[in-house]
């Protein structure tokens, strides 16, 4: 591995964790520029928290190296710590304090100068004037997030590691919180954002998907999708069709054992079927082709259908 | 619904009920530790350790003459189980050191021409010096040993067989004339109330953090695990000094328990005994991994505390080795301090053996803490 130059933030080679034995990262080796926007992707108990808390010195590799803003993370957890800030999954300021005694106490512990104007300051930036007495525990879901968010931003750090920040959380505030996200990444800060939401991926400069501890796919939104090498058709039911629903049942129904047929996926009054191999497709999806009440088109494949067909695939290859 | 599916139901649903239950607690291993080892404890402790009628009390003979009585008396004492002979002191100041440090319960001194009064009929006196800080202990003791004395003397022929008792033993009950309970308590209580508060709030601090999820953010910032440890132990040292004057001040006025000693040396021993129990809490903290296995842990702690430090029962009465163990909780050294300096006004030198092991515990205690303190969520 070369040495990082300054333009990276986060550089890991073969990273593995396993809890007993259960592997949990398993050899990953990611790259993180600089001022992006780095989105991290993959299904439940992927390796995601994982790899954030391997990031920031919260748990030790079993195998591997790497660096975080250019500080081996295996010897310079500390000096990270202060640069880094990290927002964890559970809501993890203390309910029993008030919003300004949360920045407060974060802001002394990263020795920040004059912490009660930098709390003040915070609460004014953060929209949350008239609640600064109010208990943590006491705010709602998206005004938790957002707290949490100006909590790990007060001490001014240089990156960002958030585990799936917007979970749980209404399309208004999510819609804010990229927002804020986009404005601090404009100043150079570096983000890491793991999520489950496809559009927030789409926000993403790059994204990398993991499943399974395995970084199966990476770059940004258009190279995954294009590297899937995905062919998506959409079968959309027309007016005349008088039970839409029975008609493209019956279709996904027939389609999806064809091997040729990677998936099938309903979507409203919509379908959209994916493969591989495009004369494969092509063939399977014609008898239907001219049936009544739908019609085809090719489509480009959706980001998401791109994951699903990943971790269908790499589940195959793991069993 | 007929009544039998009914009640059919009920039972189901209750087992399902019980067999999670169990599952749980099988899986909860300190728990289960736990439910095994308080009866066990309980039992060894009740059983083996502790005796009311305490014996081998320590005992000091100032023998102030070299005669055949002297000689047949401190044999006598020697060969009762009731009293251990370790010293014989040379001099007035070496002999109230003795029993003003607690090194020994009981002071007999043999006065100058004690043989020759005898010989003569005079009812010459023995001395005899307790510490009635543990009523206990010194009751017993005293009670037998004109017993002991007297047929010693009358094996060795130094008085007549018939006679009535040649001598008089002039008893001089120390610190607790009256042999009044409280004053015995009251100290104690300061004592034991101290360890088991500190213990609580410390034993909590860390485990709660892990169960409230706020430790991982903790860890992810830039402080180090000495730092989070004096930052959740110092709170509480203000709170067990307001305890203690609390205590103290209701002792004093209740129960007219005197401040014989100094009131900074008091002070110093409580500050000393507040942290090192704050520390071992601490400790509790960072082995258990919730907050039922900590509260726990304290008790497990606690129960031998209270049964072994002298504070229930007489510490001179138990077993050599359960006396070691004792040894090793702050409060049995806490409980000689306290009682050194309100009852006997102990200065620093008596008790500087006490105030070193006080401060070893506590240092072990934090050191122990700070290692077992987990900085990843590995």
């Amino acid at each position: 591995m070369s040495m990082p130059g300054p333009e990276v933030a986060i550089e890991v080679e073969g990273l593995s964790k396993k809890f007993g034995d259960h592997v949990v990262v398993d050899n990953l080796t990611m790259r993180v520029r600089k001022g992006q926007i780095y989105g991290f992707l993959g299904p439940n108990g992927s390796g995601k928290t994982t790899t954030i808390r391997m990031l920031c010195g919260l748990l030790t590799p079993d195998a591997g190296r790497g660096t975080c803003l250019g500080l081996d993370i295996l010897t310079k957890a500390r000096e990270i710590r202060q640069h880094v800030g990290y927002m964890t999954q559970k809501f993890s300021l203390y309910t029993d304090l008030s919003v300004r005694e949360n920045l407060e106490f974060v802001a002394r512990l990263y020795s920040v100068p004059h912490p009660e104007d930098a709390a003040q300051e915070a609460i004014k930036r953060l929209g949350l004037e008239g609640r600064g007495k109010q208990l943590a525990g006491d705010l709602s879901g998206g005004w938790k997030q957002r707290l949490a968010l100006g909590a790990c931003i007060l001490p001014s750090p240089q990156l960002l590691l958030l585990d799936e920040p917007t979970a749980g959380v209404d399309p208004q505030a999510r819609r804010e919180f990229w927002a804020q996200i986009h404005d601090l990444a404009a100043d150079g800060l570096t983000v890491l954002v793991s999520t489950h939401y496809m559009d927030e991926a789409e926000r993403c400069h790059e994204i990398a998907y993991i499943a399974y501890g395995h970084l199966l796919a990476q770059g940004t939104v258009a190279e995954v999708i294009a590297g899937s090498g995905l062919v998506t058709y959409v079968v959309e039911a027309t007016r005349e069709a008088h039970t839409p629903g029975a008609t493209l049942a019956a279709i996904g129904k027939a389609l999806a054992d064809d091997p040729a047929v990677a998936m099938v996926a309903p979507f409203g009054v919509s379908l959209h079927v994916s493969g591989h191999d495009a004369a494969a497709l092509e063939a399977a999806i014609s008898p239907h082709r001219t049936e009544a009440g739908v019609v085809w088109r090719q489509e480009t494949a959706t980001l998401e259908d791109v994951f699903i067909d990943l971790m269908q695939r790499s589940k195959d290859n793991m069993s | 619904m007929s009544a039998a599916t009914e009640v059919s139901g009920f039972v189901r649903r209750v087992t399902a009920m019980v067999r999670k239950e169990f599952i749980q607690l099988r899986r909860d291993r300190v728990t289960f530790a736990t439910m095994i080892m308080i009866p066990l404890l309980q039992l060894v402790l009740f059983g083996y350790a502790i005796n009311t009628t305490p014996r081998h009390l320590p005992t000091a003979v100032f023998v102030h003459e070299n005669t055949g009585a002297s000689r047949a008396i401190l044999a006598a004492l020697k060969n009762t189980a009731f009293f251990t002979i370790d010293h014989e002191p040379q001099s007035e100041a070496e002999a109230e050191y003795l029993v003003r440090s607690g090194k020994v319960l009981f002071l007999v001194e043999i006065p100058a021409g004690f043989e020759r009064s005898l010989r003569r009929g005079e009812t010459p006196q023995l001395l005899v010096a307790a510490d009635a800080t543990d009523p206990v202990a010194a009751g017993n003791a005293l009670s037998s040993l004109s017993g002991i004395v007297t047929t010693a003397l009358k094996r060795e022929r130094f008085v007549d067989e018939a006679g009535s008792q040649p001598f008089e033993i002039v008893q001089h009950r120390r610190y607790n004339p009256a042999g009044t309970s409280q004053l015995n308590i009251v100290p104690g209580l300061l004592g034991t109330i101290l360890t088991m508060t500190m213990l609580i709030f410390t034993a909590l601090s860390v485990t709660r953090e892990i169960e409230r999820g706020t430790m991982e953010s903790l860890l992810s910032m830039p402080i180090h695990p000495v730092e989070i440890m004096l930052g959740k132990i110092i709170p509480y040292v203000a709170v067990g000094i307001f305890q203690g004057v609390l205590i103290l001040g209701a002792g004093m006025l209740l129960f007219d328990v005197p401040l014989e000693g100094s009131l900074a040396l008091l002070s110093l021993a409580t500050l000393l005994f507040i942290t090192a129990n704050l520390a071992t809490g601490y400790t509790f903290s960072t082995l258990a991994q919730n907050q039922l296995q900590a509260v726990q842990m304290t008790f497990m702690y606690f129960l031998p505390n209270i049964l072994l430090s002298g504070f229930m029962f007489p510490f001179a009465g138990m077993p050599v080795w359960a006396q070691w163990l004792s040894e090793t909780f702050p409060l049995t050294h806490y409980l000689r301090m306290v009682r050194g300096i309100l009852l006997k006004g102990a200065s620093f030198a008596d008790l500087q053996t006490d105030f070193l092991v006080l401060i070893g515990l506590m240092l072990a205690a934090m050191a122990i803490a700070v290692a077992r303190f987990r900085q990843t969520l590995d």
